[in-house]
């Protein structure tokens, strides 16, 4: 009985999840422009949406903000980490304070300051002005997930290796970054999807060239939001999809290389 | 791995990127005068335009790519991007981050912002093609005489029903208010519309400045309330085509759409009058480009890019060379191109004062918080559980400190 209950919660979850993805990619495939509306079977969208050229470019931006932000921002991120990781236990903790903030701080208010900032300072908006803000806004994720793996590696071996004769440098790239690889990736990934999908900041530092996907998402829901970005999100889950897919394959197959390794000792 | 995920990546967007570059190429423009655009050719000059969302024909259903086609014929590039509302576009001006050159603000917010000085005077001489413009057009109160916007598209709004619902006729505002249409009706979500839908009702202007006309308008729009299912912009489109509501106002051009999916739906024009809103091109006065700006809203007005625009739009064009190239059927339809009586008994918004526009932005306020709103059975529970939880943690510390004590 509770396996059923067990089961059934499950799903009930699932299909909470995943309806609304699935309502969408039906209606990716609707005759019509209606979003209620179910007129017949056609490809039309996905037709059109590869000649909406202000679709494209702001998917096109969108993704280039996000990939240049998160890369940066894993790099500064990783290195902040470490450094704060060796600072006195005071400054630590005031310094981790001060980068939590950003975190639970409303994202309107780091665009809207953000927007201030840029103004005084003269810098047009632009590519640039959407880059840094994301780089901004993702440099406290990646810290924090770094820090928990810098927190749980054995202090000892960073020393050990400099003992063995490494250089100081060789022993950051051979020991340290090794160690901590899954923390930077999670840092990576988190700062690149906060980065894909953020309105709220981007909206007050993008400029009259630039324009994200959401922004112009947005901008649709005078006259209605075209089925063209049902057929594009419907895109996007798929190759998501397939990543994840991919992904757990090869760790399937690694694990099993792996093991056959251990046998094969054994 | 990570390899494969790299290539998988730059294939899904160098393929993006090659279908955005093959887009079709439609066929060759007519211009009475095309040496005029022959000027920036090969200059490598850029404009910035800022337009709302799906409001330029983009080259799909066989119609003309304009900004494609524009930079074909002039050389000239545009960024193109794109506002929701007209205060989005006016925070973004007044913020100062970004250099625009064409904007589409509509009529009210063209006054405020000629009155701010926001807005570049238009040299007539590089607009030949203003000769097309409707002389309906050519006063406008909140731009009298065109001296700093040209109309891009108008229309009206009217209320959109669902004929097989509403038996009897649809010809007044008060319809909006009849307790038989309980939880059928949707409104405006944004308060000047609905302001003006109220003031209508009462028999006043929708510019009304005067605070007791205002007070009976919002009296008039709680009294309302109880029977609104619910306040929308676009997701009307959705209610009234899966039939969840069967009565609203909308803008006319948008109610053909509404009427193509859903057969039961028809659209009446109140007998009060309605509001005419205008979408004018406008330059802004910091605008460094404003000979290829004319030059982009000369283009906007050339006959077929007009009239290919409209339809891609939907809305009305006030240009009379457009208009004749439209079917019959678009022309004749008393739903776009109302009759001159209609017109006559229409009101363009103007911009309001300072402080009209905050006393009603106070008595919209009022209206969503009146009754049966979130606030009122929402907020109780939260704040008992909060309460609660205060409680808890109060007798928990007490009993630790107490505790603490016993033991030392």
């Amino acid at each position: 009985m509770s396996k059923w209950l067990s089961k059934g919660y499950t799903g009930l979850i699932l299909t909470f999840l995943y309806a609304p993805i699935f309502v969408l990619i039906l209606y990716s495939f609707n005759q019509s422009k209606s979003r209620g509306h179910w007129t017949g079977f056609s490809f039309r969208w996905y037709e059109r949406l590869f000649h909406n050229d202000a679709i494209l470019n702001a998917f096109i931006t969108t993704l280039l903000v996000a990939v240049i932000a998160s890369v940066i921002a894993t790099v500064l991120g990783t290195a902040a980490a470490i450094g704060i990781h060796n600072m006195k236990k005071r400054s630590r903790t005031v310094v981790m304070n001060v980068t939590y903030l950003p975190v639970i701080n409303p994202e309107i208010v780091m665009g809207v300051s953000l927007m201030l900032l840029f103004v005084l300072m003269g810098i047009k908006f632009g590519l640039l002005t959407l880059v840094l803000a994301h780089i901004t806004f993702n440099l406290p994720y990646v810290i924090l997930s770094v820090m928990p793996k810098l927190r749980q590696m054995d202090h000892y071996l960073f020393e050990a290796a400099m003992d063995l004769g490494c250089t100081p440098w060789q022993a950051f790239a051979k020991v340290t970054l090794p160690e901590i690889m899954p923390g930077v990736v999670t840092g990576f990934l988190m700062a690149f999807t906060f980065s894909l999908d953020d309105f709220n900041i981007s909206y007050f530092v993008s400029g009259d060239k630039f324009q994200t996907l959401p922004i112009l998402i947005y901008s649709m829901t005078r006259k209605r939001v075209s089925p063209e970005i049902n057929a594009l999100s419907a895109i996007i889950f798929i190759v998501v999809l397939l990543i994840l897919i991919l992904v757990n394959i090869n760790d399937a197959r690694l694990e099993k290389e792996q093991r056959k390794k251990e046998d094969a000792l054994r | 791995m990570k390899q494969n995920l790299l290539k998988f990546f730059c294939c899904t967007v160098s393929a993006l990127l090659l279908f955005s570059f093959s887009s079709t190429v439609s066929s060759a423009l007519e211009l009475k005068d095309p040496s005029y655009y022959e000027r920036f050719q090969g200059k490598g000059i850029s404009i910035s335009v800022y337009n709302w969302g799906e409001y330029l024909s983009n080259g799909s259903d066989g119609l003309m790519n304009i900004n494609e086609e524009f930079t074909k014929l002039t050389g000239i590039k545009v960024n193109y991007t794109n506002f929701a509302t007209n205060e989005e576009l006016y925070a973004k001006m007044k913020s100062g981050g970004s250099n625009y050159d064409v904007i589409f603000p509509s009529d009210y917010m063209i006054a405020r912002m000629i009155k701010e000085e926001m807005l570049a005077p238009l040299h007539r001489e590089n607009l030949p093609n203003e000769t097309y413009l409707n002389p309906l057009f050519e006063e406008n109160s909140y731009d009298p005489g065109n001296v700093y916007s040209l109309p891009y598209t108008w229309g009206t709004v009217v209320i959109i029903y669902n004929k097989e619902k509403i038996k009897e006729p649809v010809d007044s505002w008060n319809i909006l208010w009849d307790e038989k249409y309980k939880n059928e009706i949707l409104m405006f979500s944004n308060s000047r519309d609905s302001f003006g839908i109220a003031l209508k009702t009462l028999g006043y202007s929708l510019n009304s400045e005067d605070p007791k006309q205002l007070r009976e308008a919002a009296n008039l729009l709680k009294e309302q309330k109880p029977l609104v299912q619910a306040y929308v912009m676009d997701q009307i489109f959705d209610k009234m085509e899966a039939n969840e509501a069967i009565l609203a106002p909308y803008y006319a051009g948008d109610t053909l759409a509404m009427m193509d999916s859903n057969e039961a739906l028809a659209v009446a024009v109140p007998k009060e009058g309605t509001n005419l809103f205008v979408d004018a091109a406008c330059i802004p006065a910091n605008s460094t480009n404003q000979e290829a700006a004319e030059m982009y809203i000369n283009f906007l007005n050339e006959p077929q890019v007009a009239a290919d625009n409209i339809e891609y739009i939907g809305y009305s064009t006030p240009n009379l060379a457009a208009f004749d190239l439209l079917d019959e059927a678009t022309q004749n339809n008393e739903i776009i191109y109302p009759s001159d009586e209609i017109l006559a008994q229409s009101e363009q918004f103007i911009n309001l004062s300072d402080e009209t526009n905050l006393r009603m932005d106070q008595l919209w306020t009022e209206v969503l918080a009146s009754k049966g709103n979130f606030a009122a059975w929402g907020l109780a529970p939260i704040i008992t559980i909060l309460g609660l939880f205060a409680v808890k943690n109060w007798i928990k510390y007490n009993r630790r400190k107490k505790r603490r004590r016993m033991i030392e």
